[in-house]
């Protein structure tokens, strides 16, 4: 259908104003409805239409420009000297200090200027102008705020190839720079292409390393020399020991022969406390803990095997996963095991065997973390399995405080260097958690979701506010807690020390009433045991497995029976109950 | 001479005082109780840093002068008696 209206104007008139005014409509065209075309369409009933009741979200990523840092140094050189004197001559500038100090004016000057600076002096020594007064009030306030823990900065390893920050160490002077050991641990995983290197950064730049170590085997531990601030120690994957000198760059500078050093990754090194700062052991999961002397790596100074029998077989031997030393206790020292134990030893015991003085288990599994508290020597921490656990010396059976199980792993845990009662630990969730046992027990007091991926390691800084957390992925992330976590509470020590004590009697009285029962249920059992030994002597290894397999069935066939009873009178029960009232829930009762 | 050598034996003998150093114009240590390597540091940075402190004295008032330098640090006080050819530099802890 076309609608055609035709308009008829004048050309004189083309372009001339217009004068509207009112008139009465009028119809130009009248189209008429078409009864026809119903039959063409179909009515839509039901009609679907969308409707969102969620709100709109829109997700935008922003890119900051990364911050590029550099190091760079000058070098002074003294100067200043007249023209004919050389500086490095001792003769020439003696003799050109001679000359000055003859000079009538200097010994006229000096005068003047001496006795104006000892009015100074006296000045200084006489009133302290900047003397704090109030300086008690000020850590009362700091225990109010909440704990908190932010990180500072993130150090990611810049190879393609992602290996594990194994183990961390701080710098021994302030808080510049953190060594890393970067390997991988899992069995027959590493790659070929994987990097060997580790590496120390400086805090300021988490860009480029400050040095790349170079060993020949990816390091598993790396530990700063607390003597000689230049010098590191590393363990290898292979087990070898080896030491760095940061002047010198980053290829090692001696390496222990190979004969003489692990058969297993070596998971703790730790320095001496000797004359020479040259002395250190290591331990390895094949068993051993040996001494080395770098000066001279090619053999072990010492070996002690770890083999709780005392028989020092090497095949008997429990895996070292863990190292603790106290320099304050020199011949003392601790080693978590594989297997959960810790064993304690004394280096300088008369023969090997002696060398083993005790052993605590609990533990499920292996032992990744063992620190004698700090302030109290005699009680120690352990991390392993799902649990962080406290122990004291005295307590053989059982540790006197430990951590609910949870539900991640626990990698690694030390104790606060500034605070009695604080200490950290890492999950596998990539969580960090601090505790405050005299705050609460059950849970952590802060717990931090660090990263997404599994932390491995941990090291907290000497002056406990800075810590740094290794990751599966070998991201090290530096974390500062908060100033009420890092400063000693007012009588902590003393409360610290009541908890330990009276955990500890209450854990001794515990045992105490044990070893009483177990005599009791001995003397009782006596009697009878006899006929109990001749019956289980009779029965040969088959048939007791035969008894036990149908002791196992007979069990499992009880529990179906009354399972499927059980579900009888359920059923019956139920058509009772909807029997009885029928316009109610049947559910109701149940 | 023996004057000057009496001078600055009572200043080291104060309580509290680290170094004494003496400074010539160009900067050059003439006389010390501290270290080589720590004197020639201590007198090249004091001596720019005094040249400075007096020229800014001098620039906001020409008529002016600098007559005494003394810098508290969290460590110790350093303090810096200028002249025209020497300075007298001393370092003490003074909250003991």
């Amino acid at each position: 259908m076309e609608i055609v209206y035709v308009y008829v104007k004048k050309r004189s008139e083309f372009g001339r104003q217009c004068n509207f005014s009112d008139r009465l409509g009028e119809t130009n065209v009248d189209i008429q409805p078409d009864p026809s075309q119903a039959s063409n369409f179909i009515e839509r009933d039901p009609i679907d239409a969308a409707i969102q009741c969620a709100s709109d979200m829109s997700e935008h990523e922003v890119n900051t420009e990364r911050f590029e840092m550099e190091n760079q140094g000058v070098n002074h050189l003294e100067g200043g000297w007249p023209k004919d004197v050389n500086p490095l001559e001792m003769e020439q500038t003696i003799r050109f200090r001679k000359k000055v100090e003859k000079d009538e004016n200097y010994v006229y000057t000096i005068i003047q200027l001496g006795s104006l600076m000892e009015h100074c002096i006296k000045q200084n020594n006489a009133i302290n102008i900047y003397e704090e007064y109030f300086e008690d009030e000020e850590t009362a306030d700091v225990a109010d705020e909440p704990p908190s823990a932010k990180t500072i900065s993130v150090f990611r390893d810049p190879n393609l190839i992602k290996r594990t920050a194994t183990h961390l160490s701080w710098h021994p002077d302030g808080s510049k720079k953190l060594a890393v050991a970067y390997s991988s641990l899992e069995f027959q995983r590493s790659s070929k292409d994987m990097s060997y290197e580790s590496y120390i950064w400086d805090l300021e730049n988490p860009n480029k390393p400050e040095l790349v170590l170079r060993p020949s085997s990816p390091l598993v531990c790396l530990e700063y020399n607390p003597k000689d601030t230049h010098i590191l120690v590393g363990g290898c994957y292979n087990g070898q020991i080896a030491y760095w000198d940061t002047r010198k760059g980053g290829q090692p500078v001696e390496l222990s022969t190979v004969e003489f050093s692990h058969r297993d990754p070596v998971y703790g090194t730790i320095w001496l406390q000797s004359k020479t700062g040259t002395d250190c052991f290591s331990a390895s999961t094949d068993g051993q803990v040996l001494w080395w002397d770098i000066r001279k790596l090619t053999e072990p100074t010492e070996t002690l095997v770890m083999d709780i029998s005392r028989k020092g077989v090497l095949e008997n031997a429990l895996g070292a996963i863990a190292l603790e030393f106290e320099p304050t206790m020199p011949t003392k020292f601790m080693v978590g095991t594989e297997q959960g134990m810790v064993i304690t030893c004394n280096r300088k015991a008369k023969t090997p065997a002696e060398k083993i003085v005790g052993t605590y288990s609990g533990h499920h599994g292996p032992i990744y973390a063992l620190a004698r508290n700090p302030f109290f020597p005699k009680n120690f921490l352990t991390v392993g399995d799902w649990t962080a656990r406290i122990w004291s010396e005295d307590c053989k059976e059982s540790s006197i405080m430990w951590t609910k199980y949870h539900m991640a792993y626990l990698t690694d845990g030390c104790w606060s260097t500034i605070r009695p009662a604080v200490f950290f630990t890492s999950k596998m969730d990539g969580t960090l958690d601090i505790w405050d046992f005299l705050f609460k027990q059950n849970n952590p007091s802060l717990s931090v979701k660090v990263c997404d991926e599994p932390l491995f390691s941990l090291r907290l800084q000497d002056n406990g506010r800075f810590i740094g957390c290794g990751s599966k992925l070998g991201t090290v992330t530096l974390l500062e807690v908060s100033s009420g976590l890092c400063t000693l509470q007012r009588n902590e020590k003393n409360l610290a020390t009541a908890m330990f004590e009276r955990e500890a009697k209450r854990e001794k009285i515990l045992e105490a009433r044990h070893r009483e029962m177990r005599l009791k249920e001995r003397t009782k059992a006596e009697g009878k045991e006899e006929d109990v030994n001749v019956e289980t002597e009779e029965e040969k290894p088959e048939e007791l497995l035969a008894r036990v397999q149908q002791e196992f069935f007979e069990v499992i066939e009880a529990e179906i029976k009354r399972k499927e009873r059980a579900t009888k009178l359920l059923k019956a029960q139920e058509k009772e109950v909807t029997d009885e009232n029928e316009d109610e829930d049947p559910y109701k009762e149940e | 001479m023996a004057e000057v050598e009496e001078m600055l034996k009572r200043i080291q003998a104060h309580k509290g005082v680290i170094g004494t150093i003496v400074v010539n114009a160009e900067g050059i240590p003439i006389r010390t109780t501290l270290d080589n390597s720590t004197t020639v540091q201590y007198a090249g940075l004091l001596h720019q840093l005094t040249m400075k402190a007096r020229s800014t004295v001098r620039d906001i008032d020409p008529q002016n002068d600098l007559t005494f330098l003394r810098i508290r640090s969290k460590k110790h006080e350093i303090m810096v008696a200028p002249d025209k050819e020497y300075l007298l530099i001393v370092i003490q802890n003074p909250c003991e």
